[in-house]
């Protein structure tokens, strides 16, 4: 136990006589190829550009007519709002509002009158899935090209009409030209499809809406 | 610019939204910037700027941003080649993207749905935050169009995901919620009800893009109702969901 204390010791002293002159001589002689004393250790921060304004909602009124099955034409009006996930695909959630004429039954007979003026209103609304098919430019006179998209949407929803809510299923296209960076100009064509027994028997009317629109993305 | 916002304001009452601020010149490290005439793969390339130039970004849209060059041009860069330009002071500029990873780390779900519950059609939305990859916080609202009746039906529930990460995955859930039903008037039982109800219910997710899911369900619903009997019924629904 005694011997290898001394021994310990005895080795500590000659290798401390070694390396420290050592060291001297280093620290004296020519500079060594610089030893990086501290490790960088500070990471790279990402830079998301600030104020870089992101517009993928758009939103906007619509005015046109729709033909309400039965019911004569009407003006129909609402609004659309949509978000745009890709350049391909956007979701969009409308809701319109028209009010019903009369059949060629009830303007026939003069008198009977099948709804009361509150069951008139045509209000639907639907969720869509809509996909820009067919992007492009339009020309507007010589100077002018404006980016333009003709898109599909499917969608389920629902309309009250007659008294009742009935599912509707809206399937439609249009065409949307970009003004300038942030104002959009819609044409659209939408199907509404649902089931009534209103006339008595049950069947599927087809209520076609054709409508121009204005929108702004956000 | 106010011209601009008042304009807006009196179009949409969307007032402030559409302010573009510029974020500050980035210089160019690919070889050359492609800009194009609109926000879209198809739109042709009308200009290009020349690495080691700046130019000012302007807006986003999609994937899609808007830049100015110092020279006043200005057109739609994709996003994939501005992440390899750098701010003034030598930092990459980072835009968000999707990636792979995005399937399975993403924490939020929106989507749209549709399907049958006892005869009945569904129509509504539905919002997800994802706890951990595989265990999800759901919500849910519809409205019910059918024959006899019609309603609303709102939950809330938690699901397991199997295996988020493969293209489909198989997923359990439970939860609660309250159910409105309105019968048609012409029905025996007019009376509206509220009851309270609770399911069970399996489906299939799969993946579409990095963004986006289609989503399959079957669920079993009790209903608590204020009768003797509790009722059961059955729901699929259908839903197209975007994962951010």
């Amino acid at each position: 136990m005694d011997r290898e204390l001394r021994v310990l010791l005895l080795s500590g002293i000659v290798l401390a006589a070694f390396t420290v002159p050592a060291q001297a001589q280093q620290a004296a002689g020519a500079e060594p190829a610089t030893p990086q004393v501290v490790e960088p250790r500070v990471k790279r921060r990402d830079v998301n550009p600030p104020g870089l304004d992101t517009e993928n909602w758009e939103a906007g009124l619509f005015v046109g007519t729709i033909s309400i099955e039965d019911f004569g034409a009407s003006v129909s009006y609402g609004g659309r709002i949509a978000y745009h996930f890709t350049e391909d695909v956007f979701a969009e959630a409308t809701i319109g509002t028209a009010k019903a004429g009369k059949t060629s039954y009830e303007d026939l007979s003069g008198s009977a009158e099948l709804l009361t003026d509150s069951e008139r209103q045509f209000t639907h609304y639907d969720l869509s899935v809509g996909w820009n098919a067919l992007p492009g430019e339009v020309f507007f006179g010589g100077t002018r090209a404006m980016p333009s998209a003709v898109y599909f949407t499917l969608g389920a929803g629902s309309t009250r009409f007659a008294g009742d809510d009935h599912f509707t299923v809206a399937l439609g296209a249009g065409l949307r030209v970009l003004a300038n960076d942030w104002i959009a100009v819609h044409l659209d064509a939408r199907n509404l499809a649902f089931e009534t027994d209103l006339l008595g028997e049950s069947k599927l009317t087809h209520n076609l809406q054709f409508t121009f629109g204005v929108t702004a993305f956000f | 610019m106010i011209r601009r916002l008042l304009i807006a304001a009196m179009l949409l009452g969307t007032p402030t939204a559409n302010a573009a601020a510029g974020s500050g010149p980035v210089v160019v490290q690919d070889p050359y910037l492609e800009l194009r005439s609109g926000p879209g793969r198809g739109f042709p390339v009308f200009h290009v700027v020349d690495r080691g130039a700046s130019v000012e970004l302007l807006r986003r849209r999609t994937d899609w941003i808007k830049v100015r060059e110092a020279t006043g041009t200005s057109g739609w860069v994709h996003r994939s080649q501005l992440e390899r330009t750098l701010t003034p002071a030598g930092e990459p500029v980072t835009l968000p993207a999707p990636t792979l990873e995005n399937r399975t780390e993403h924490r939020w779900e929106v989507g749209l749905v549709t399907g049958g519950l006892e005869g009945a059609s569904v129509v509504g939305v539905q919002g997800a935050w994802a706890a951990t990859p595989t265990l999800h916080v759901r919500a849910d609202a519809a409205q019910l169009l059918g024959d006899y009746s019609n309603g609303w039906l709102g939950t809330v529930g938690v699901a397991h995901v199997f295996a988020p990460h493969w293209r489909v995955s198989p997923f359990v859930g439970i939860g609660g919620g309250v159910l409105y039903v309105e019968p048609k008037a012409t029905l025996v039982q007019p009376d509206d009800r509220t009851d309270s109800t609770a399911y069970a219910g399996l489906g299939l997710r799969g993946y579409l893009t990095n963004r986006f899911l289609l989503q399959a369900e079957y669920r079993q619903f009790v209903v608590f109702t204020s009768r003797d009997d509790n009722e059961e019924i059955d729901e699929w629904t259908v839903s197209f969901v975007y994962f951010f």
